[in-house]
């Protein structure tokens, strides 16, 4: 079972022993609008935290993803290739985006469990 | 329109809000970008029943007095004098260079009098432009909300409401008493399908779009969805597509120069740069607006750099998204003359990754105004 943490940039982090999968927020979705197209990054990139990892395309305008560890990119979902409009239907799920193999230590302060997210939502960031 | 102002709310704010519309600042008002549908799910509403767009941002302007369309014809290149009452002509607020000012419609209400409806973004430059030119009075139509009704349906909702207006052909206007709601009701928009746009006192706005809401096949619609549908229309944005250092030949909005007031016409000239303008109508221009289609499903967006097999910059994408329509990307820009021909393969470049666009006819989507029977 993974454990679930959240990004101030709206991501969703799963983590799983050394792997972490890395989604975009039903608040990130909703903000984005109409998902029509998602640049992947390569299987084997080497991303360093704050890279762009991943463009997402809404029918409003570009979005970036930024890296939010460091880590080897292991898997992508392909499935976003021909359905983009996953990232809206079922972005905590079936809409994940990639797989990292994690190459530092991770620092989970930077982040927020599901209860630190919500407040944060409501606060209005 | 000052930057720093608060922006200003239309009469029908609240009803945006109670719709669950996401609010933004556009040309100095809070409008509405899309409520919850979203802009894929709005766009297609309006291709295929009804939407409602407040557009009570634009301008609303009035020139009255006896030499109104001569007047108004030395800054416009169309021929007024020509319109009988209650038809309504596209137009361009040309400079001195040649270059345009602002895109507009204008009605004419009767003899001496003129209706305009100019963008937003440049009303108040409009009117500074109009009242250093002309002598007659121009009335700014403050008072009075824009609603648009735009769709495939939207005939069929308003002659429900007033069967007279079941005949009201494209580019045609018409005082309209709808239940009670004295209105002006033109056949125009910026969507590419049938429409009206209802021009209408402020006190009386909410009262008529509760009217048309009341139909299950009319749902409001944002500026976002306003956009993607006026881009597949083949439409202009102005700021965007064309200003003042664009010219109507660079802008491919030639046609809208009437007959007459071209060269060997019977008013000839006599407008706002018509010397540059008049002899790029017959020489041709450099540098012209096309029509891209997008291979793949990244958006090509306003911006972008146009380059040709030789790397070479040659153009600018001016506006690009993707069209729900087509579910592809389009876009619009400008190229050499010589690399405009329909079928041209060219290369836009999105964050620094070269996408295959392709020179297309417009507009992409087939409009539906009606002619008349």
């Amino acid at each position: 079972m993974q454990t679930i943490f959240y990004t101030r940039d709206h991501e969703w982090l799963g983590f799983l022993g050394s792997e972490v999968t890395i989604g975009i927020t039903q608040y990130a979705q909703e903000q984005l609008g109409d998902v029509v197209f998602v640049e992947l990054p390569e299987l084997g990139d080497q991303l360093q935290q704050g890279d762009e990892a991943v463009v997402i395309e809404s029918v409003k305008a570009a979005g970036e993803i930024m890296a939010p560890l460091s880590g080897t990119v292991v898997a992508v979902n392909e499935s976003l290739i021909d359905a983009p409009e996953l990232l809206n239907s079922d972005p905590q799920a079936e809409g994940w985006i990639l797989k990292l193999a994690l190459t530092t230590d991770v620092d989970m302060s930077n982040f927020m469990d599901q209860s630190q997210y919500q407040e944060y939502i409501q606060s209005g960031e | 329109m000052s930057d720093n102002s608060e922006p200003r709310q239309t009469q029908l704010y609240q009803h945006h809000v109670s719709a669950g519309a996401k609010m933004v600042p556009f040309a100095g008002y809070l409008m509405p970008l899309q409520y919850s549908g979203g802009i894929m799910q709005e766009h297609l509403h309006t291709r295929a029943k009804v939407g409602l767009f407040d557009v009570s941002h634009m301008g609303q302007l009035v020139i009255r007095g006896p030499s109104a369309a001569t007047a108004l014809e030395s800054l416009v290149p169309v021929d007024l004098e020509k319109l009988s009452k209650d038809q309504m002509t596209y137009a361009l607020f040309t400079s001195e260079a040649g270059g345009i000012l602002d895109d507009l419609i204008i009605t004419r209400w009767d003899e001496e009098t003129f209706f305009l409806v100019v963008n937003a973004a440049r009303k108040a430059q409009d009117l500074v432009h109009l009242q250093q030119h002309l002598s007659c009075q121009v009335e700014v139509l403050d008072e009075r909300s824009l609603i648009a009704v735009q769709g495939k349906g939207a005939r069929e909702l308003l002659s429900n409401l007033l069967p007279t207006l079941a005949s009201l052909s494209f580019m045609n206007g018409s005082s309209a008493d709808i239940g009670g709601i004295p209105c002006y009701v033109s056949c125009s928009g910026y969507t590419g399908e049938d429409g009206f746009e209802i021009s209408v006192a402020n006190s009386d706005a909410e009262e008529l779009a509760d009217k048309l809401l009341s139909y299950d096949c009319c749902q409001w619609v944002g500026l976002g969805a306003r956009d993607s549908l006026r881009l597949e229309a083949g439409l202009c944005l102005y700021g965007h597509d064309m200003d003042d250092k664009t010219t109507p030949m660079e802008a491919n909005i030639g046609w809208s120069i009437s007959q007459s007031r071209r060269l060997n016409g019977a008013k000839a000239g006599g407008f706002l740069g018509h010397e540059p303008i008049l002899s790029q109508l017959s020489d041709g221009v450099g540098r012209i607006r096309v029509g891209f289609t997008i291979d793949g499903r990244a958006p090509v967006r306003e911006g972008a750099d146009i380059v040709d097999e030789s790397g070479q910059v040659v153009g600018q994408i001016t506006s690009g998204g993707f069209s729900p329509s087509l579910q592809q990307p389009i876009a619009m820009g400008y190229v050499p003359r010589e690399l405009s021909m329909v079928g041209t393969v060219l290369t836009a470049m999105v964050r620094g990754k070269p996408k295959v666009i392709t020179v297309s006819t417009m507009p992409f989507v087939r409009p539906n105004y009606y002619r008349g029977k």
